[in-house]
């Protein structure tokens, strides 16, 4: 449970805060602001602390996509009844209540609308999902049309060590949906899953590859002890967008874009990159912007680039140089060299930093493990007919490989 | 939100402020009174004191516009506590909204009525409360729930007379589960409150209906419910079981909290369970999900490390295979890379030790100082806990060496020091190489260690007395520590090769006794003479003793305190690895305590109360933990020095060379007096090995005194008081006399 929750600007004063049980005194965020730095002079800084019998537990926001699409300074401020709101609704005697945006979106926004309408004749009332069992779809939604969009969406991660060995490849999946269906719609979504084939005996007929989730995550509106029972997903879904299901799976597949670098370093004159880009999947598929960062000395200058495909460009600000290919077909393999200037004289730095390659893609129409939407049911009591869509698309997730040792070629020629 | 068309409520800032926005709050027009509120709120949003405006707010309160009744609630909730007289006029109006037509109105002014925390509006609480807990709607009655424990915060024998306890009991078996999971939630919060009486358990009559509303709440209420559910305790193996069973679906979920809070009752179940296959298959649905959590925020991913490495510690067997999941990401922030690199350490087995090592020598060439430290130390760890892979990591820490990195090659030399401990005389090897770098070494336990190993293995090396001899040139400017273990080496290397030493330990023995003004150095120095001086043989029994093995820094903690943190495994409690009353300032610590509270703990220190961590460690049991601290300075002298039997000397050595934190596994029965009588036990008690008797070297006092040679150090020791006595100029020194008064902290325990 939270006593207090605080929203601070950078330097930790508090733009507004909600006081939920009166036992910390609220002087103590005073304290926060020096406690972190001071953590960060001496020590790893960690996101929880204690102090004198308070907790303290932050996280840094830049941007939260939520009630106000963006989280700002200036939003909090000019929206302060809002938040207040909020706060109120989301958390009660500091126990969560209710944090599903949607629900929170609807009342709250409600209430201001008939507020700004000075009365109208209809009241506010809580929707009835605060307290449903569906407590996270609203009855009486309406649409002309019923459609419903699904996206299949996976994200590979990839860390490669500098030999070219791949530590750890893993895809996060993701069902992401669009929902415009009337009324309360009962979904039933069928996937090529493994171990549901296993169950009901069709993994030895079945023609299509089934898939095995390591782990599978499900939206609330899932019904999770039906899922335990004969992996049927249903559920009766939230209006609009939302996440329905998570996946995680380990693969053993060759990384979808593999890279290597050479870099020579002639210490006090310059230094030569050469890097191979290989895309390692089906020729009918192709990947979109591609980028990939290749991290550069901090005092890299002068650079000059010569590549097959694609364009590059250097980022100081950011010690590395993008090598950027619009379209990048299956099985192809593109070459680029670089060349920098070093200054003569070097810092005596002991250690230089080591960023990895940074990669980052999409490829549409595809994912990595094979997975498939079978069927998406939809009944609703109205007995309409509605048609789902579904994409698929796999993209980059944390996609590094790290740097090869650079060779060290001896001393500077003189007069290079 | 149209943020550009809304008025701009921060920007009036002129003078007589207050005056303008109470003629405003006065106005005849709606929309100018509700603007005005708004102003006011803005106000005491950036920390303006608005509490004056409080009666003229207050009479915008009876409104039917919702906004402008939050808002005016919310002014309330604020300064409620500065007006106390003036809440009263409010209640009537709260009351009249508790029978409002409209449920988020009743809800609304149910739950504003809880936190204006005002005594005297106590009594006129009640009968509303007791409607709205029989509420037609159930938002309203989730509402009237939290009320329940609000009230019982402020007056626990009002809410308990008037029923609204049992009440709740009763509503856990509402029909709404949102309602159940907030009944759940107030008891708990109540039960929480009141220690010693047991307001509220779950039964197995309750434990279906929580089961039940299980599958139906929201996230939220689920967490809490599963928290209820980790208290109960379950009748029989069936039960528990069937609670396994019904708990298991919560693993899919999509918020990690469920997750955690999952897996804390199928742990606590599991104990009962007997099946190993039962067991077997939890423990294999229970990895996945914890995996999936590190795919989080990095927040996220903190919390669930620390968890994973309390349930590593019970359940080894969960993640055997996932290792490479740990593995750090260059961006990682510092706190997930050091937890990564525990769990990694805790993971690590002959199978995958290689693709361990080749990953830590890597990290090892990171830029940041302490987790490359971290990550040579880890090396040394997988040597101390996996035997066959220690030529590997020795191999590896050489390469490290190799680089010359001032900071890597010193916290590899410490490194090696522990594997040189954990496996004797296997790898004398590569003392060569370690020598090499000894004028590299600048840091106090890198010098300290280095000097350990050319003192135990003095008779190895050609060169020691040279070596010993480069670091005893500067011997007054070095650091306690360094000193303490160039007077143990040297007194090695002299018992090792007397005949040509004996000039060497003279000098450092006479330097530490009469230049140097820490009183630790002088009484090692002065034990070590006396054993020479009166029986050589006794000295090389102590002294050249074998070591006990060490074992890996971090073992975890106690057993006693895991059970205590598996039952909190998703809270504060399981992220610290500490029980709650170690960090919560005390149940109930008020805001208008605080003051108090800390005047309180002010005396408390005065009569020397345990400090909390101490109680806390006493509570839960958790030994380990008091040997760690510092709080009660061994008396060396107190020490009772008949116990001196073979095992405890063990322990005694082990406490003098052990780095770290003292190992809370090795419980001994009277931990105290343990830590007392250790190190001078390892000084004077005796050894274990008897060796063949050695030569006796003649072996000459030092001509500081005229008294007999023989007699004068037993006196120095045992006559009078070692430390003003044994001045051979007894000036008074201030800084000196300090240090005697107040022991510090157990200096040998520190040793290394």
């Amino acid at each position: 449970m939270a006593s207090a929750v605080f929203i601070l600007d950078l330097k930790g004063k508090v733009l507004i805060s909600r006081n939920y049980r009166g036992d910390v005194p609220m002087s103590a965020v005073e304290k926060f602001m020096p406690l972190v730095s001071e953590a960060e002079d001496e020590q790893v800084p960690l996101p929880c602390f204690t102090h004198e019998g308070i907790n303290y537990l932050y996280i840094k926001h830049n941007n939260l996509y939520h009630y106000f699409k963006e989280l700002e300074e200036e939003s909090i401020r000019d929206n302060f009844v809002i938040v207040y709101e909020l706060m109120d609704e989301m958390m009660d005697f500091g126990y969560p209540q209710t944090t599903e945006t949607k629900i929170l979106q609807e009342y709250v926004l409600r209430i201001h609308f008939t507020a700004w309408k000075c009365f109208l004749e209809t009241q506010v009332r809580p929707p009835m999902a605060v307290t449903n069992a569906v407590s996270w779809r609203s009855e009486g939604i309406k649409y002309k049309k019923n459609e419903i969009f699904l996206d299949v969406i996976e994200s590979v991660n990839l860390l490669v060590n500098s030999n070219g060995n791949v530590l750890r490849s893993e895809v996060l999946g993701s069902v992401k949906m669009r929902c415009y269906l009337s009324g309360m719609p009962e979904l039933r979504l069928g996937l090529n899953d493994k171990v549901m084939f296993e169950a009901t005996g069709r993994a030895t007929s079945s023609s299509a590859k089934a898939i095995e989730m390591e782990d599978v995550k499900f939206h609330q509106c899932v019904r999770l002890s039906r899922f335990e029972n004969d992996r049927t997903i249903s559920f009766i879904p939230p209006d609009g967008d939302f996440e329905l299901m998570s996946y995680r799976l380990q693969t053993s597949v060759k990384p979808l874009i593999w890279v290597e670098a050479v870099v020579e370093n002639y210490a006090g004159s310059r230094v030569e990159y050469m890097v191979k880009a290989k895309a390692q999947f089906k020729r009918k598929s192709s990947a979109n912007n591609v980028e990939i960062a290749i991290p550069v000395p901090d005092d890299a200058d002068s650079p000059k680039f010569k590549c097959s495909s694609g364009s590059v460009s250097y980022k100081p600000e950011k010690s590395c140089l993008i090598w950027k290919i619009k379209q990048f077909q299956g099985g192809k393999e593109f070459i680029m060299r670089a060349h920098f200037g070093l200054p003569s004289v070097q810092a005596a730095e002991e250690t230089e930093k080591k960023p990895p390659i940074n990669i980052s893609f999409e490829i549409p129409y595809f994912t990595v493990s094979g997975i498939q939407v079978r069927y998406l049911k939809i009944v609703e009591k109205s007995g309409y007919q509605a048609l789902p869509w579904v994409r698929y698309i796999t993209q980059n997730g944390d996609y590094q490989m790290r740097m090869p040792d650079s060779i060290k070629s001896g001393k500077p020629v003189p007069g290079y | 939100m149209n943020i550009a068309s809304r008025p701009k409520f921060f920007t009036t800032n002129k003078r007589g402020e207050n005056y303008e926005l109470k003629a405003e709050l006065n106005s005849e027009y709606r929309g100018v009174r509700k603007d005005a509120v708004k102003k006011v709120i803005a106000n005491m949003t950036v920390g303006k004191d608005v509490s004056g405006l409080f009666p003229d707010v207050l009479k915008n309160m009876h409104t039917e516009d919702l906004e402008l009744k939050k808002l005016v609630y919310l002014y309330l909730m604020n300064y409620a506590k500065t007006q106390p007289e003036l809440v009263i006029l409010a209640v009537n109006t709260f009351v009249m909204d508790t029978n409002d037509a409209n449920p988020l109105i009743r809800a609304l002014a149910i739950r504003t009525m809880g936190c204006l925390r005002v005594e005297k509006i106590i009594d006129y609480l009640t009968e509303p409360l007791r409607k709205c807990l029989k509420d037609d709607n159930p938002y309203v009655r989730k509402t009237a729930c939290l009320c329940v424990a609000k009230l019982y915060d402020l007056n626990p024998e009002l809410a308990l007379e008037s029923g609204f306890v049992d009440s709740l009991k009763e509503m856990v078996s509402d029909i709404n589960p949102m309602v159940v999971a907030n009944a759940v939630v107030a008891l708990s919060d109540i039960n929480e409150a009141s220690p010693g009486q047991e307001v509220f358990r779950v039964t197995g009559a309750t434990l279906n209906k929580l089961l039940h509303a299980l599958n139906e709440c929201t996230e939220w209420g689920q967490i809490s419910i599963l928290t209820a559910l980790a208290d109960y305790k379950a009748g029989d193996i069936k039960e528990a079981e069937a609670i396994c069973d019904r708990v298991l679906p919560r693993l899919q979920h999509a918020n990690g909290s469920v997750v955690l809070s999952a897996i804390k009752v199928l742990m606590i179940n599991m104990r009962l369970v007997k099946d190993a296959n039962f067991n077997k298959n939890l423990v294999k649905k229970m990895a996945p999900p914890l995996v999936t959590l590190l795919a989080g925020p990095p927040e996220v991913q903190y919390v669930a490390l620390r968890n994973i490495n309390l349930i590593l510690q019970r359940r080894s067997d969960v993640l055997s295979n996932e290792m490479r999941v740990f593995f750090c990401k260059y961006n990682d922030p510092p706190y997930v890379k050091m937890e990564k690199l525990e769990i990694m350490i805790r993971l690590c087995n002959e199978r995958n030790v290689d693709q361990l090592l080749s990953e830590l020598k890597e990290y090892a060439s990171e830029v940041d100082v302490d987790f490359v430290r971290k990550s040579v130390r880890a090396i040394g760890r997988c040597a101390i806990k996996i035997e066959e892979a220690s030529e590997r990591c020795i191999n590896v820490l050489l390469d490290l060496i190799n680089t010359g990195i001032n900071y890597v090659v010193q916290e590899a030399i410490v490194v090696i020091k522990d594997i040189f401990r954990k496996y004797p005389r296997k790898y004398e090897g590569i003392i060569p190489t370690l020598c090499e770098n000894l004028d590299a070494l600048d840091e106090p336990m890198a010098k300290a260690s280095l000097i350990w190993i050319i003192g135990e293995y003095a008779n190895h090396i050609d060169n020691a007395d040279e070596l010993l001899n480069g670091f005893l040139e500067n011997f007054k400017e070095e650091n306690a520590q360094v000193q303490l273990q160039l007077i143990t080496a040297t007194v090695k290397l002299f018992l090792k090769k007397p005949n040509e030493n004996q000039e060497i330990v003279q000098q450092v023995l006479q330097t530490a006794t009469t230049d140097c003004e820490n009183p630790d150095i002088r009484d090692r120095a002065y034990v070590y003479w006396r054993l020479l001086s009166t029986d050589p043989q006794a000295a090389k029994n102590v002294v050249l003793s074998d070591k006990p093995p060490i074992e890996d820094e971090d073992t975890g903690v106690s057993s006693a305190l895991l059970d205590d943190l598996i039952y909190h495994i998703g809270s504060l409690a399981s992220v610290y690895h500490k029980p709650p009353e170690a960090f919560i300032g005390g149940k109930r610590y008020g805001a208008d305590n605080v003051q108090k509270a800390a005047a309180e703990h002010a005396e408390e220190e005065d009569i020397n109360a345990p400090p909390p961590q101490i109680q806390a460690a006493i509570k839960s049991n958790d030994i380990g933990n008091l040997l760690d601290l510092d709080w009660d300075a061994p008396a060396a002298t107190e020490s009772p020095s008949t116990s001196s039997k073979q095992p405890s000397a063990q322990d005694d050595l082990q406490d003098l060379f052990s780095s770290g934190p003292a190992q809370p596994q090795q419980t001994s029965p009277n931990p105290k007096s343990k830590a007392n009588a250790s190190d001078i036990m390892d000084l004077f008690g005796s050894a274990p090995a008897p060796q063949a008797a050695p030569q006796q070297p003649a072996f000459q006092q030092p001509t500081q005194s005229s008294h007999s040679p023989q007699q004068q150090p037993q006196q120095d020791l045992f006559g009078g008081d070692l430390l003003f006595d044994s001045q051979p100029a007894a000036q008074p020194n201030p800084a000196q006399q300090q240090k005697q008064k107040q022991p510090e902290k157990d200096p040998f325990a520190d040793l290394f």
